[in-house]
């Protein structure tokens, strides 16, 4: 076919947000290479519910066969390079969720490529992709291009497009049944389970004063609490202090914690990496306490003060006190 | 009776072992068993040998200024440390020899400076060392590395190899990945807990949205290992001491002869547009506190 084959992802029959905006990520890649996008989804017998056929698309390929119905590498693999080698794309788009990056390198790997994961913008140089990622947690961007015989890998960070971009259309589907045999298939799955409910729903709040690794010590957090008190917000973190045990995982803001967007969001000695700014940069207001003027957390603050928090932080409680009463 | 358990247990080591008794062999033979016959008989499980790859990274805090050619950062003034989320995996695997014995190998693609971050894994208790010398490490795209790293590996025949989650520089995230297809073994990503089966290992793995998921897989096995899931160690004085006599047998890269034809090259490094005009609150901390205040009381209305 050449053009764009776009993999999109599934669970229990739900498409996830992050296929759909890949999805408007091949479109405008097959449209400034004056090309044509295709979609597949992979799964079992729930891949009934899904339908990509509403989109602008050349043509859906259903990638069904019982070994998928649990998510496996070796089973993905295999099922996926059988499509890929029928359908023969220039490039392949992947989201770059969890699932992605368990199995999109060991299916590159298999076409001698090398996948160029967590793009954060694609655009058409002199007939090519020029592919964007972030260097350094964010520090530095980076360009790229693929080089070598097609198909090229790539996968789209979340966020980089926009779902609401996926253009409409009608596109014929048709199922692809893999040949796959159980025997080639090595992990044994057991079933997926979600620890502990949450009992804060940080989603909710207005305000949200979150806390990094620069407060050094589990010892330090009373003083970005009382912040967050002062203020009447909740009380976030990012995973490092989540990890060390210094506040619950509950608390946690990212792509592996949760995801708010507060009318204010307050963090302090927070950096940027970007799983956590994955999990808060919807917020309407950002605030950043930083004391190196060039973290990332800085090009998705509205707000940034460049100094020590120990010193900026109990300063600003005590304002906002003087307000509050 | 001590000595009469004393002996029966001798005995069982024997057999064990392998080593019939008839050849009277004294006890202190044991020592140059195979390891793996002496962990057993010591009772400790199958001892397993680990892998660690490492990677050598600018430290977290570096202020980072584009070299002349805009292709990469200049090295000159930096300090390097070993990429955070693999230290997370050289602990894993410190911890899992801890518990079942085995032997702990480093292995470290980069140039000389590299040699550094391998003699603090030595020092925090990896038994020895393979350092892939690559001078020049922008030449190689992820595939060339893992062809390279699986090909200094291959004849070790590992049990398990881990790897950190991602590199703090690059930020791929896949050499764990593909050096498994390349070696044939079955991989697992993002894992928060390794439990150590026989002939097999089960592995809790990190899905989205706060889902976990165990998965088995038989050994050999690959496993990138999440960050933050235990407390890092510090070296000891003596771990110190002791890593300046540990092995790191150093082959160049060039000499591996595996294919770097590249799959995907950097072609400018830049520092990144602000996606928004960020209002830099000036002066000393009182004054910008109550600035901040004022924009959160009348621009963002929250107070």
């Amino acid at each position: 076919m050449s053009g764009v084959l776009v993999i999109t992802e599934q669970r229990a029959g739900e498409l996830n947000r992050m296929s759909l905006e890949t999805i408007a990520a091949g479109q405008q890649l097959a449209r400034d290479l004056g090309t044509t996008a295709a979609a597949a989804v992979a799964g079992g017998s729930e891949t009934d519910k899904i339908d990509l056929t509403s989109f602008k698309l050349d043509r859906v390929y259903v990638v069904r066969h019982d070994l998928l119905a649990n998510y496996i590498a070796d089973a993905f693999t295999a099922a996926l390079e059988q499509l890929i080698r029928k359908v023969a794309p220039d490039y392949v788009l992947f989201p770059h969720t969890y699932q992605v990056r368990d199995y999109a390198p060991k299916l590159a790997t298999r076409f001698n490529q090398a996948l160029i994961s967590d793009c954060i913008a694609l655009r058409v140089e002199n007939g090519a992709p020029v592919f964007a990622r972030q260097l350094f947690q964010g520090k530095l961007n980076a360009d790229g291009r693929a080089e070598g015989a097609a198909p090229h890998f790539a996968s789209v960070q979340a966020g980089a497009f926009r779902a609401e971009q996926a253009e409409a259309g009608v596109a014929q589907s048709e199922v692809f049944t893999p040949q796959l045999d159980a025997g080639a298939v090595r992990a044994k799955p057991e079933a997926p389970f979600r620890e502990a409910a949450r009992a804060i729903d940080l989603s909710a709040a207005d305000i949200i004063v979150s806390v990094g690794r620069g407060i050094r010590e589990k010892d330090n957090i009373p003083l970005v609490e009382q912040l967050a008190q002062a203020l009447g917000g909740e009380l976030a973190a990012s995973r490092p202090i989540c990890d060390s045990g210094w506040l619950p995982m509950e608390r946690q803001v990212g792509s592996s914690g949760q995801t708010v967007s507060p009318k204010v969001y307050i963090a302090v000695g927070i950096s940027g990496a970007i799983q956590h700014l994955v999990g808060m940069k919807g917020s309407k207001a950002i605030v950043a306490i930083n004391k190196d003027a060039d973290a990332p957390i800085f090009e998705v603050a509205d707000y940034g003060i460049v100094g020590d928090l120990f010193e900026i932080v109990p300063a600003l409680t005590e304002a906002v006190k003087k307000i509050r009463g | 009776m001590s000595w009469v358990w004393k002996l029966l247990k001798g005995l069982t080591r024997f057999r064990v072992t392998g080593v019939s008794a008839a050849e009277g062999l004294p006890p202190v033979q044991a020592k140059g068993m195979h390891y793996k016959a002496r962990l057993q008989e010591n009772g400790c499980g199958q001892p397993m040998k680990i892998i660690v790859c490492i990677k050598q990274v600018p430290v977290r805090d570096s202020q980072l200024r584009l070299d002349g050619g805009g292709r990469w950062i200049q090295e000159t003034d930096l300090s390097f440390e070993i990429n955070e989320p693999d230290a997370y995996a050289l602990e894993e695997a410190l911890q899992l020899k801890e518990k079942h014995g085995g032997e702990v190998i480093a292995l470290c693609a980069g140039p000389e400076r590299a040699t550094q971050s391998i003699r603090e894994a030595l020092a925090k208790g990896a038994d020895r060392a393979i350092h892939v010398r690559e001078d020049n490490p922008g030449v190689l795209d992820t595939l060339s590395l893992a062809r390279a790293l699986a090909k200094a590996v291959e004849a070790e025949k590992p049990d398990l190899i881990l790897t950190g989650l991602q590199s703090d520089d690059l930020g791929y995230g896949q050499t764990g990945v593909v050096m498994a297809e390349l070696l044939g073994m079955p991989h697992a990503t993002i894992i928060m807990e390794v439990e150590k089966q026989d002939g097999s290992i089960r592995v809790k793995r990190e899905l989205e949205n706060g889902w976990f998921q165990w998965i088995t897989l038989p050994l050999p096995a690959v496993l990138a290992i999440q960050s933050g899931i235990r407390k890092l160690r510090y070296a000891t004085l003596m771990g110190i001491k002791r890593a300046k006599t540990k092995e790191i047998r150093t082959v160049m890269a060039a000499e591996l002869a595996v294919d770097t034809k590249p799959a995907a090259v950097i072609e400018r490094v830049y520092m990144p547009r602000r996606e928004k005009h960020t209002q830099i609150l000036q002066g000393a901390p009182k004054q910008a506190a109550q600035e901040l205040v004022e924009k959160l009381r009348f621009e963002v209305r929250v107070i």
